[in-house]
């Protein structure tokens, strides 16, 4: 009977909660209630991708109405990976929310915070379950609005204009899919994923199909940072409580890929996005150069929050690249990094997190040897950040290597060789952190500790996690195989 | 039958060393080779295992005559070395070293490219550490510039991995070859990690930076593993010849005008790599043989001579030659050991460079090549020249530089004094190596005309030192920096375009200022492009992003129509 309703159950558990939480209010009471919120959501989701693995597509019409009338939830291997992936970080994360809010977030917000970390994860697990194009705005929304609550909540008064900033640019972007949605709707009468999918081929010829694309081309990449539209994510990443970094650089933006990915592939179709308008002539240039300029501006940073968010937009630029590709090898490499540097990226913000909670700063200049001073948190942060560079054994080669292949076998082997000389940038800001922390000495003496057990215990299941990961590939990289060839309409 | 894969005792050994306090550590850090060791014997030849890692069957097993003896070596190598470095109360370097050694075994059990990448990169990573661990500004650069070679090796290597997988739809590391274009990419990936000529510098630049212990490591497993990949995947290239030629002549005239012992050895090393090169190109079961048994007795004669030099800079604190002298009297037993090292090094009958490095020169004659071996046995009397005498002479002989140290510890004495011994034995009784070999051995060492050859070559190279030094005419030891084809890209640009100025005038000269102006402008054009305040570095106005956003609409949709 549970199993049944699962899609359905994993989108209004967290989305009661919330309000509950409202009601809660005792500051331990609410954690310990979200928590297994995100836990029960976290099981939810492992049994749907084990039942889309096992069973194909699993569809839910909401209310009993049949699609393409009613709403439609509808879980396929790409968005049961996403689903989990969502999940896990959220999770994961709420061991080192306990610590970390109370330390950065003052007492009486607190139960506003989870609420809104609960809206959150309810938006982006409503906007990747869903079949329906319109549903995909609503909980954009409901995702977005919580996300500018989470930023603003930030220490640094900063924060504020970097949550406005992002309200901007979000809401240019969710209105900017509106109107691709409604031009959609305009031309064929129905909002369901599915359906759209099977009406908008004979609409490829009309300007108003164009039109919608380029709208919804826009919004999305907004959405998801790409270059040169990423400057709102900087100082949304930088300034807001390291709980909330971590949740939206692991979350935000990989599910807006999931979007773009869902839109380009299923709903509109390879053929006609990347035969007829050739996106991917935008898209290749565009990832390469957004890995170059985001990966030259997080080396010249000088606070690390602002690196690693900058680095996320280089990383999402081979994410990028990966799709443009448009082969198995190509999406493969971008789904499994979509998931690999989630995990990657959520351990390094975490590591930070751990050092602003003892020093209250993520300044590089303050972390002069840090690496003696919270030697396990920095040992965490320098094997996250071997992954981000892509060294064997940890999760980010896996990725690298799916890119190359991808690039060869298109036959461009320069693309190769410039995606594999740009981990040479992460390298080097990689190490200017590793540099200050490790080679130079502390200006003063204080004592400082190694940050509370719950705080690592979450930082080092997600670095753990980009090691094993490296290791045994079967599950991300058989999900994101299939994945990629359910896009591509191949089975592989 | 072992379930366990040979490399990984080592590698969780080293691992497991950082958490044990003091004594404990060194008793396991001895044990640990040995252990891995056992481990070896009990893996038969022929052994094969596979695993499946994102979507593609990988081999990180194969044993056969070839990667076994390499694995006998490194644990050898390993053991010495564990020895050697028992007097140390960091736990840095004999982790980092173990986990090294353990890498390199994994390499050459390694069945596919990507194993064989996955550790190439592990030896780079471990390595690193042990440049580092001398500490100071110059060992932290020297150790960047290191790192660098190494990491654009193993990308070399997996860029070529990935073609050669998209041409034979095969991982499997065998006979590679050169009759493809994009097999020269992991052919440069392993000339980089063998110190080929002009890939070479990172090796003189690095190893005598290191601490004592690390360079008797570094010694030992970076350029072997490249050696053994030479051999597995590109035996019998003809142009291996002429690299490896080069590699034996050229470093012996900086290895005689360079004041830094350990530099001197590094030098040495290139030209002993020289003659694997020489040996592999050659191919053949000769060739190979060849090869392979001067790369076992290199790691021995070669570790021995960088730990005498080792103890002697760990009591001494000084490694030039002008600063060296006169230090046999206090260090009796080193200087002992570092003569057999020398005696090896060498050649000489009954030690063990003489049964395999004739070996080399035998298949280069068998081949009708005069020219190329004409050029070892010059390279020979050079080798016997600068390390065979100048090493020990310089340090414990000489004038006397009055020193009055200490002798080396035990533990040092005791690892010299096993690689010596091992020295000997091997070359007293060849059969002791000859039966590892990956190929039967039909050579035999003591014959009339290896052995009056060699000799002749000892004495009159001997005799050249003495003529040279008693009418003075030996370059004089000073204290001075020599530069290596690193010129061509450290002072490179500068003096080349300097020359190019002075002749050409001052349209050349408003070219390259021009030139040198605009690279400066373009690094400084990143960086205020790029930083806090720059057009990508700093946060943007929401006026901006919003018209960007527009502006990228309207692209779209005109591009889209």
């Amino acid at each position: 009977m549970i199993d049944m309703h699962l899609p359905i159950l994993l989108i209004v558990i967290p989305l009661v909660a919330a309000p509950l939480c409202v009601l809660l209010r005792q500051k331990t009471l609410v954690w310990a209630f979200t928590s297994l919120v995100c836990l029960a959501a976290l099981c939810m989701a492992s049994m749907l991708l084990i039942r889309v693995l096992e069973e194909g597509v699993v569809s839910y019409a909401i209310g009993g109405w049949i699609a393409p009338w009613g709403i439609e939830y509808r879980v396929d291997t790409i968005n049961a990976f996403v689903l989990l992936l969502v999940s896990i970080i959220a999770a994961v994360l709420t061991f080192f929310a306990l610590p970390s809010v109370a330390d950065e977030i003052s007492g009486k917000q607190h139960y506003l915070f989870y609420t809104a970390y609960l809206l959150c994860l309810t938006g982006l697990m409503g906007i990747t379950i869903t079949g329906d194009a319109f549903n995909v705005f609503v909980f954009l929304e409901i995702s977005s609005l919580s996300s500018y609550t989470l930023i603003a909540m930030g220490r640094d008064r900063r924060a504020l204009t970097a949550s406005y900033q992002y309200l901007l640019m979000g809401t240019l972007g969710a209105t900017f899919i509106v109107i691709g949605i409604g031009l959609m709707y305009m031309m064929t009468g129905t909002l369901n994923m599915f359906d759209l999918s099977q009406r908008l081929p004979a609409m490829f010829e009309t300007r108003t199909a164009m039109v919608a694309f380029a709208f919804l081309t826009v919004g999305m990449l907004i959405k998801l940072a790409m270059f040169p539209l990423h400057m709102w994510l900087p100082n949304a990443y930088c300034y807001a409580p390291s709980v909330v970094t971590a949740f939206l650089a692991a979350t935000a933006t990989k599910v807006s890929i999931y979007v773009f990915l869902r839109f380009t592939f299923t709903v509109w179709g390879a053929e006609f996005v990347f035969e007829k308008l050739n996106l991917d002539v935008f898209l290749i240039p565009l990832s390469l150069i957004g890995i170059y300029v985001a990966s030259l501006s997080a080396i010249y940073q000088t606070n690390i929050k602002r690196l690693l968010a900058y680095s996320s937009v280089a990383q999402i630029g081979y994410m990028m690249l990966g799709i443009g590709f448009v082969s198995l090898a190509g999406l493969t490499g971008g789904i499994v990094h979509l998931f690999n540097h989630a995990l990657m990226k959520a351990a390094l913000f975490l590591a930070v997190g751990c050092v602003v909670l003892r020093l209250g700063s993520s300044d590089l200049a303050d972390w002069k040897g840090l690496g003696r001073r919270m030697p396990v948190t920095m040992a965490a942060f320098v094997l996250a950040g071997l992954s981000l560079i892509g060294v064997p054994l940890t999760v980010g080669f896996i990725s690298k290597w799916y890119l190359i292949l991808a690039a060869l076998e298109a036959g461009w082997w320069p693309i190769a060789l410039l995606a594999l000389l740009s981990s040479l940038l992460a390298v080097v800001y990689m190490w200017r952190v590793v540099e200050v922390a490790y080679f130079q000495k502390a200006d003063d003496d204080l004592n400082v500790k190694e940050a509370p057990l719950m705080m690592q215990i979450s930082m080092w299941v997600l670095t753990g996690a980009t090691v094993y990961f490296g290791i045994q590939t079967d599950l991300t990289v058989n999900v994101a195989q299939r994945a990629a060839g359910l896009l591509l309409g191949v089975m592989p | 039958m072992s379930e366990i894969h040979p490399a990984l005792i080592l590698l969780a050994g080293g691992l497991f060393l950082f958490c044990l306090p003091g004594t404990p550590r060194r008793m396991v850090s001895v044990c640990l080779p040995v252990l891995g060791f056992l481990n070896l014997l009990t893996i038969a030849e022929g052994t094969l295992w596979h695993i499946t890692w994102g979507g593609y069957e990988l081999t990180v097993l194969r044993a056969d005559r070839l990667s076994m003896l390499f694995g006998y070596l490194f644990h050898l190598a390993a053991f010495l070395g564990a020895i050697y470095a028992l007097h140390l109360k960091d736990r840095l370097q004999i982790g980092t070293g173990l986990i090294y050694a353990g890498s390199a075994v994994g390499a050459v059990f390694a069945g596919d490219l990507i194993t064989l990448f996955i550790f190439w990169e592990l030896l780079a990573i471990t390595s690193v550490f042990l440049i580092w661990a001398r500490g100071g500004e110059r060992a932290l650069r020297s150790g960047m510039r290191y790192l660098v070679m190494h990491i654009l090796s193993g990308l070399l290597l997996l860029l070529g991995a990935v073609f050669y997988f998209l041409n034979t739809k095969s991982l499997a590391f065998e006979h590679i070859g050169l009759n493809e274009g994009h097999h020269y990419l992991i052919f440069l990936a392993f000339g980089i990690k063998c110190a080929f000529p002009l890939l070479h510098n990172w090796l003189i630049d690095a190893y005598p930076e290191s601490t004592p212990v690390g360079t008797v490591f570094l010694s030992a497993f970076t350029t072997k593993t490249a050696v053994y990949a030479l051999a597995r995947g590109f035996a019998g290239e003809e142009l291996l010849i002429y690299i490896g030629a080069i590699m034996t002549m050229f470093p012996v005239f900086f290895a005689v005008i360079e004041n830094d012992l350990r530099r001197v050895l590094s030098y040495s090393m290139i030209n002993q790599i020289g003659f694997m090169v020489v040996g592999i190109g050659v191919g053949g079961a000769l060739g190979i043989n060849g090869a392979v048994s001067h790369a076992f007795n290199d790691v021995i004669f070669k570790g021995l001579l960088f730990m005498s030099m080792g103890a002697v800079l760990y009591r001494t604190g000084r490694m030039n030659a002008t600063d060296l002298g006169g230090l046999y009297k206090s260090m009796p037993w080193t200087c002992a050991c570092c003569l057999i090292g020398a005696a090896s090094i060498s050649a000489l009958p009954l030690f063990n460079a003489f049964i395999s490095k004739p070996m080399v020169m035998q298949g280069v004659a068998n081949m009708g090549a005069v020219g190329i071996w004409l050029v070892l046995l010059a390279a020979s009397a050079g080798v016997l020249h600068h390390a065979g005498v100048k090493i020990p002479f310089f340090t414990f002989f000489a004038h006397d530089s009055k020193i009055r140290c200490p002798e080396a510890p035990l533990n040092m004495r005791i690892a010299m004094t096993i690689s010596a011994i091992l020295c000997v034995a091997i070359g007293s009784y060849p059969p002791l190596l000859y039966n590892l070999l990956p190929y039967p051995v039909d050579y035999i060492s003591y014959t009339t005309t290896h052995v009056v050859l060699q000799l002749q070559l000892v004495f009159f190279g001997v005799l050249a030192f003495a003529a040279l030094m008693l009418t003075g005419n030996y370059p004089a030891e000073r204290p001075s920096v020599n530069l290596d084809a690193d010129w061509i890209y450290r002072r490179a640009l500068p003096n080349g375009i300097r020359a190019i100025v002075r002749t050409g005038g001052p349209l050349v000269d408003a070219f390259f200022n021009g030139g040198k102006a605009l690279i400066r402008k373009l690094i400084a054009g990143i960086r205020t492009q790029h930083n806090n305040r720059g057009l990508f570095g700093r946060s943007w106005l929401s006026q901006s992003n919003v018209l960007l956003a527009i502006i990228f609409l309207a692209i779209y949709l005109i591009y889209y129509f």
